[in-house]
């Protein structure tokens, strides 16, 4: 069973977001990129799924600079079998782009089954790759997964997908599929010692992304990049008796703020 | 024809309130190109008529047997079948799970451009331009598109439903289309415990940190919300420390959440959480410590035990409200 797995690399939780001064995107210097957080499930998955099959190869694809090999490293060193770099030099890539270039990475691949990649890359936001994905390469897809079962004959799974407000819907869906991790899919598990001197060692190909992205050009275009309106510090009570602040907080919500 | 495309969203048999609030931001933008606004429903609600008073012209109900359960690919193929008849040059639709799950589909179906959970969407020289928060709200961009059709998803609470004009009926138009065969079936849906509105739809937001200590603790918060018709939300470090399920977490790896009143209960205000609430319209922290980050971005606050606090704030509103 050929599963792969799609990763970004994106900036740290932690980070805080400066604007470049010509308002065209942000400031990368310092920043600490990690391994966009709701891959890190799509690794587990993957992997996880390889153990069930009793066999199988885990593929990492990712897209982006020279720094994004970190990033497949990680998921080498957690248990991936080999990882396939795609070089976005001097790419504008959108998320139609960015599809079209992960779908004919896959396509060259051929043969891939199962593809886990995170619900969304939290840089951009957008939720959109993956879907795109499925569309462009003609497959099934299920988003905000939580649950991945492997069906019993292997050639396809039940998968939960949060819908909101508590409730899921439990899809079976027969393989080729693309599955979208949400959090609480897994525990993904550390890299250990022996894992991350193994993944020096794994197989890592090099595809240029421009090569597979052939006409295609971007849909849409970011542009006016600017910090949020900064939020002021209104009244806060202290030092009062609860009740009388209590009594004083409802007050200002109902006739102040208005929103009771 | 520039006419402008909302995909609705239908709850217990009648649209969405999310859908409401879209379609008066279409007729406001539909009266800047020259369009009319059209909805589109998979299957068919109580009083669709009715969008008529937010300017809605024409509402599309698009019946299937076999799209009674959502269906990805289902419901792409008949929007997209509907779009080429209709050839509307602006689609809308909300970033709910079903829109967030569709609309990317969709658009590259259509070879349209997209911009997801925007917060604001405006024309500019007869195009649109959509407003998105970006790394999860600790920035913001502005999309601008160089496709023909232009797509947009919004969060709820963006908009303020308006009525422009009172008791006009939308035009009905039912429409049979075939989704084609479905692959990836809904085997069952488990419902969920709740009755609220979800976090990301909800108006207003109770939600309680680390500091609640355990579990049994959120029922404090529950009551609350109760009262005063919330959802319960948590922080990552209470999910973290399985006090609340993930499907309660706001934050940048969690829920982000737009309301218009957020209550925030022993939580410091770590920057990956207010990445994911600072759209809110009233922001309330209740901490005990008074360095807690949040005071700084807080429109109101009480430095105080949550546990004295929150159940005080409970008997007061259950008093004031029953006045």
């Amino acid at each position: 069973m050929k599963i792969a797995v799609l990763v970004k690399q994106v900036p740290d939780t932690e980070t805080k977001i400066r604007i470049k001064g010509d308002s065209s995107g942000i400031e990368t210097d310092g920043i600490k990129f990690v391994v966009n957080p709701y891959d890190e499930y799509a690794i587990e998955e993957a992997i996880k799924t390889k153990e069930k099959n009793g066999g199988g190869e885990v593929i990492v694809v990712s897209m982006g600079p020279a720094r994004t090999v970190e990033s497949i490293r990680t998921a080498l060193a957690m248990g991936a079998d080999r990882g396939i770099h795609i070089d976005d030099a001097g790419l504008q890539a959108d998320s139609h782009v960015t599809a079209k270039i992960l779908a004919a990475a896959l396509q060259k691949e051929g043969g891939v089954e199962v593809i886990f990649c995170g619900k969304q890359a939290i840089d951009g936001d957008c939720s959109q790759v993956v879907q795109g994905v499925a569309e462009l390469l003609g497959i099934s897809q299920v988003m905000i997964a939580v649950k991945f079962d492997l069906r019993e004959d292997k050639k396809g799974a039940l998968i939960q997908r949060r819908i909101g407000g508590g409730s899921q819907e439990v899809y079976d869906v027969s393989f080729p599929v693309i599955v979208g991790a949400e959090k609480g899919l897994n525990t993904p598990r550390f890299a250990s010692l022996p894992g991350i001197m193994k993944a020096k060692t794994k197989p890592l190909a090099v595809l240029k992304a421009a090569e597979l992205l052939g006409e295609s050009k971007p849909r849409v275009s970011f542009v006016n990049y600017r910090l949020p309106p900064e939020r002021k510090a209104g009244k806060i009570l202290q030092g009062q008796e609860p009740a009388q602040m209590a009594a004083e907080l409802v007050k200002l919500l109902r006739e102040e703020a208005k929103v009771i | 024809m520039s006419n402008i495309l909302v995909i609705g969203e239908l709850g217990g048999g009648k649209v969405k309130k999310v859908t409401q609030e879209l379609a008066s931001k279409a007729a406001e933008l539909a009266g800047k190109i020259g369009g009319e606004v059209q909805v589109a429903l998979i299957g068919n609600a109580q009083g669709a008529e009715e969008l008529g008073s937010f300017g809605v012209k024409k509402v599309f109900q698009i019946t299937s047997q076999k799209l009674e359960q959502y269906n990805t690919e289902g419901t792409v193929k008949v929007l997209a079948e509907l779009v080429a008849e209709q050839k509307p040059s602006i689609i809308l639709g909300t970033a709910s799970p079903m829109g967030r799950d569709l609309l990317p589909r969709l658009a590259t179906r259509l070879e349209a451009g997209l911009a997801s959970d925007c917060t604001n969407l405006d024309i500019v020289d007869g195009k649109l331009v959509a407003t998105r928060p970006i790394y999860s709200g600790k920035a913001i961009v502005d999309v601008k598109f160089e496709t023909a059709i232009q797509m947009a998803s919004t969060r709820p609470n963006s908009f303020v439903p308006q009525v422009v004009a009172a008791g006009a009926k939308a035009e009905l138009v039912a429409l049979a289309k075939d989704p084609g065969e479905l692959r990836a079936l809904i085997k069952e849906v488990l419902k969920g415990k709740s009755d609220k509105p979800d976090l990301t739809e909800a108006s207003i937001i109770v939600s309680g940190g680390r500091a609640m200590k355990a579990a049994e603790n959120f029922k404090i918060l529950l009551e609350l919300a109760d009262v005063i018709g919330a959802t319960v939300g948590a922080s990552r470090a209470a999910v973290d420390s399985g006090y609340a399920p993930h499907d309660m977490q706001v934050g940048q790896t969690g829920k982000v959440v737009n309301p218009n009143l957020y209550i925030a209960c022993g939580i410091s205000g770590a920057i990956q959480h207010l990445a994911g609430m600072r759209t809110s319209k009233v922001i309330v922290a209740i901490n005990k410590d008074p360095e807690a980050p949040l005071f700084t971005k807080a429109d109101y606050g009480i430095v105080g035990d949550l546990f004295q606090i929150v159940p005080l704030l409970t008997q007061e509103f259950k008093k004031v409200m029953a006045e």
